[in-house]
């Protein structure tokens, strides 16, 4: 390591010490069995006291706009192990440490020790491990350590989700995680590999350094999208991911949905950095599959009733935006127009930033209410506003933000697409503008769906009467719930009013993945004027501030009385005539049937008398259960033949053994 | 300086007058005598002052979602050009910000509606999201399409840049992208053929049937809003289908009037010709639309 003594308070120091104090949160608890409690508030002490060390440290990097790497020496055969810190990196580290601060002190609330005696150890454990492996992938530099950080987080984040596996369901979906997750790294270790053929070392190479006229740098390209893509959660790619959403503890997938989906993002980004000049189909294809994940996501999360689904759906559609961006960026490099360059790659990498806080605001709140309400299916809660209304605001804040309206940060980083999109129309030629068309006419068609989706999210979960006893029932989440749902809504509500600051932290990220832009020396704030949009957004709300108090000053003036609900003269109002969840999409889901391929089972009523009726509808899975699942069961009945291998006799299974040293003897010689 | 006093003059005033003028209109076509034309500010007047009935079943976003949807509307006011005269807020991109601010005042209204817990509106703001998400597109052909001629991405220069003279030659794409902004205005204001303002029936409302709870103030709020939203979409409206300019401020301003009015007696026509569509033709009906604008867009690429 090459640092003076004096040094202590590098940033680049302080990122591997939050890392290393993340990573080893969770083990005093570990030992600590009897006294469970007291072991969940170290490892909470430890992991928030990482979390500002590496939040420190990253907030330093980028501010300077330096690099710093470090050599560790190993005995492995891989090359130098070589750990380096740049703005794209630190960029990155960011939702990283405040989430794995907000969520260990969610879990005090949520998931108490005293509660869950067995499960809470093991699940602070897995989270430290998890939120440093993150790290650790971000800041390495060698494939080899990046590939062993890699499935160090894949499998801190499997046994995470799966405390409650006593569950099927939850086992199912762990399954299909592991399946899915190491399905993808087999990818990436292809393309690393043939990244070792290119360059001669496993080191990182530098930004545009490679050619991508060089034979393998298109199946590079691919195995990435692959490989990375099934992390991110990219379509078609994303099987795994509203089962292991839905069925996980939910400060685990406020974790998983705003932070591990983005290091595929950010293996995306980094693969697409060390190529120069970009081929212009590269940018056409992740543009394609962006808008893919984003309308089909949101599509799909239309018609889940299931809360957490839902989220994990909306996360899909998020991260097609963030491809989206990344895809208009790469256009913009191959043709040669750096508004489009940069707006497209700042707004895509102030998505990563703005889906972080708001998803994991999101999923922390649906914890609240899923505790609160004792089930995840949004057609039994209702009324949830008037018991729990810290959750309620908290819970419209991030469903506003995730909408991209003003004046929160999700209208932000939208807002950076479409101008860069915008300014491709306006002055590109023919062929680049039907793409960006497209883009933007998926971007607007996204936005809508979105607010759709979220207004029945919110409107069925908190507002009207409950649905279900349980609900009626419901009592406010503690203290400790609210606290890191009211710092990531202050979060939101601070990227939204100052724009221009956010990109100043992402303009030396961008800068990082495309070099080149240095020499225009323009920056986004520069281009695109962001502190309109701050200031508009302040005026939005003191315009919202006098018409109340105009509002308020009149109400105080006339008599108000208080009377049930309009109900067309019907005598016996009930909490079951109000719009559920299946009815308030139910026009959206038939339009977007094709996609959906919803199931309605029906048993109608016979005879003369009335009799009981039943009526249930499913929107499954549909790459998963009408693609994968029969091409897999195809598979296995083609290869059933391999099974006779497979007998069982012990002295066989030795003369298989014989047979391949014999084999690899002769090769030998 | 006058500039944007006489704009904060006629966005603050003018909207219920629209209103009164469509109401005269069909009046004429029934053969009735109508409402006055200021009718609509008697009515806001009126309850101003009344007292107001809240639903035991409603929280503070109820009384919060009137007053969001018109500030936001008012913001969308200050960001459009009225006549030949610039907005006084312009910056590039404020279209994008412009079509957003919509969209914020239809979450606070559909959630406002959502708050009451009954079903009428609940089927209105149904209604109201799924139609709204088929409205968007068109509403960005537009405004990609307005980019594209003008070379501008603000509103005012886009808007006070389009002339005669571009009609003469970019005419076939213009006219396509008019048709096409014409539904865009009747849906997201809810006229007939989306929307019957005058109905009373709930079963076949969609904007009336999400307000149905509100009272006093609050109403006022609504109504007001209502015009206001008429008066921004129909100024956008205006500026793109009869872009006539003349160097005089003052003449400028009399042709805005007259062809704001002139746009609220079409409506006024088009309202009393048709009748309301059956619900399953709207979608129809806005894909219809959004193709229309997609077109206009392949014509200025060629």
């Amino acid at each position: 390591m090459v640092f003076a003594a004096g040094e202590i308070f590098d940033p680049a120091i302080l990122v591997i010490t939050g890392l290393i104090l993340t990573g080893l949160s969770g083990v005093p608890g570990l030992f600590l069995k009897k006294g469970a409690a007291v072991g969940q508030k170290l490892t909470t002490a430890l992991a928030v006291f990482g979390a500002l060390c590496g939040l420190t440290g990253a907030s330093v990097t980028l501010a300077s706009g330096g690099i710093e790497t470090f050599s560790i020496n190993w005995s492995l055969p891989f090359g130098p192990c070589e750990i380096g810190i740049d703005p794209l990196a630190a960029l990155f580290l960011l939702p990283i440490f405040l989430l794995s601060g907000c969520c260990a002190v969610y879990a005090n609330g949520y998931w108490p020790a005293a509660k869950h005696p067995a499960t809470s150890r093991t699940l602070g454990f897995f989270l430290g491990l998890l939120a440093s492996s993150m790290a650790l992938l971000i800041i390495a530099r060698n494939s080899v350590f990046f590939l062993m950080a890699w499935e160090i987080m894949a499998l801190s984040a499997y046994f995470a989700f799966t405390v409650e596996n006593e569950q099927p369901e939850v086992r199912k979906a762990g399954m299909l995680y592991l399946v899915c997750t190491h399905a993808g790294t087999m990818a990436l270790f292809v393309m690393f590999i043939l990244l070792r053929n290119m360059t001669g070392s496993f080191q990182l190479a530098p930004a545009a350094a490679l050619s991508p006229l060089t034979p393998g740098a298109a199946v590079i390209f691919f195995a990435a999208i692959f490989g990375f893509g099934m992390k991110a959660g990219l379509m078609p790619f994303h099987i795994w991911l509203p089962a292991a959403h839905a069925n996980g503890p939910s400060h685990v997938s406020a974790m998983m949905s705003g932070v591990m989906l983005k290091m595929g993002i950010y293996g995306i980004v980094r693969v697409i950095s060390l190529f120069s000049p970009l081929p212009l189909w590269w940018g056409i294809v992740l543009l394609g599959l962006g808008i893919v994940s984003g309308v089909a996501g949101i599509a799909c999360a239309i018609g889940q009733n299931d809360l957490k689904r839902l989220l994990a759906y909306s996360s899909i559609e998020n991260i097609g935006i963030i491809t989206m961006g990344i895809g208009v960026a790469c256009i913009g490099q191959s043709v040669g127009n750096q508004p489009l360059v940069l707006l497209g790659m700042g707004g895509a990498l102030l998505h990563i930033l703005n889906h972080s806080l708001f998803k994991s605001l999101l999923f922390l709140g649906s914890g609240a209410l899923i505790h609160a309400a004792g089930s995840r299916e949004l057609n039994l809660m209702g009324g949830l506003a008037r018991l729990m209304p810290g959750t309620a605001l908290l819970f419209l804040t991030g469903a506003v933000a995730i909408c991209g309206l003003p004046p929160l940060n999700g209208f932000v980083s939208e807002y950076l697409i479409y101008f860069g999109i915008f300014s491709g129309i306006k002055a590109a030629a023919a062929p680049i503008v039907l793409c960006l068309v497209l883009a933007a006419i998926a971007l607007a068609l996204i936005g809508s769906l979105a607010l759709s989706c979220f207004v029945k999210l919110f409107g069925v979960a908190f507002l009207g009467l409950p649905r279900s006893a349980a609900a009626g029932q419901a009592h406010e989440a503690s203290r400790l719930m609210l606290a890191p749902m009211g710092l990531l809504g202050l979060c939101c509500l601070a990227v939204g009013l100052l724009p221009q600051f956010a990109a100043k932290l992402v303009q030396p990220a961008v800068i990082a993945v495309f070099p080149s832009l240095v020499a225009s020396g323009s920056s986004i704030a520069s281009t695109a004027p962001l502190h309109w949009l701050g200031a508009v957004g302040a005026g939005l709300l003191i315009a919202a501030a006098f018409l109340a108090a105009g509002y308020q000053r009149r109400l105080k003036a006339a008599p108000r009385a208080a009377a049930p609900t309009w109900g067309c003269g019907y005598l016996q109002p009930s909490a079951r005539v109000q719009y559920s969840a299946t009815s308030f999409a139910a026009t959206l889901v038939h339009l977007f049937r094709g996609v959906l391929q919803p199931r309605y089972a029906l048993a109608k009523p016979t005879g003369m008398f009335p009799v009981a009726a039943r009526f249930s509808s499913r929107i499954p899975e549909t790459v998963l259960e009408s693609v994968v699942l029969p091409f897999l069961r195809v598979t296995g009945i083609l290869f059933s033949f391999l099974r006779r291998v497979q007998h069982g006799e012990p002295s066989l299974y030795v003369l298989y053994i014989f047979i391949t040293l014999a084999l690899l003897l002769a090769w030998a010689h | 300086m006058t500039d944007i006093l006489i704009h904060a003059l006629l966005t603050i005033l003018m909207p219920p007058l629209l209103i009164g003028v469509i109401g005269k209109t069909k009046a004429a076509f029934a053969g009735r005598v109508g409402a006055p034309y200021l009718q609509l500010y008697y009515d806001l007047a009126k309850l101003i002052r009344k007292g107001s009935v809240f639903s035991d079943t409603t929280t503070w976003l109820f009384r919060a979602g009137p007053v969001i949807t018109l500030a936001a509307t008012l913001v969308a006011a200050l960001l459009i050009p009225l006549g030949n005269h610039l907005s006084p807020i312009s910056f590039a991109g404020d279209m994008i910000l412009f079509a957003y601010l919509f969209a914020l005042g239809r979450f606070f209204t559909t959630t406002a509606a959502l708050d009451t817990g009954s079903s009428f509106e609940g089927m209105g703001a149904a209604r109201e999201a799924t139609f709204a998400c088929l409205a968007e597109p068109t509403l960005f052909f537009t405004l990609m399409t307005l980019s594209r001629l003008s070379g501008s991405l603000s509103l005012s220069p886009m808007l006070t840049s389009l002339s005669p003279a571009l009609w003469i030659s970019s005419g076939a794409s213009l006219l396509l992208l008019v048709g096409g902004m014409f539904i865009v205005l009747l849906v997201e204001n809810c006229r007939i053929p989306f929307d019957d303002p005058t109905t009373h029936l709930e079963l076949t409302m969609i904007h009336e049937v999400m307000v149905l709870d509100h009272s006093g103030p609050a109403f006022a709020y609504i109504l007001y809003g209502a015009a206001l939203k008429l008066f921004v979409l129909g100024a956008f409206f205006i500026q793109v289908a009869l872009p006539l300019k003349t160097g005089n401020a003052l003449l400028d301003w009399g042709i805005f009037i007259v062809s704001m009015l002139g746009l609220a007696v079409t409506i006024g026509i088009v309202e009393s010709i048709m009748a309301r569509l059956r619900l399953v033709r709207i979608p129809q009906l806005l894909v219809a639309a959004c193709i229309l604008s997609a077109f206009s867009m392949l014509l200025i690429l060629r």
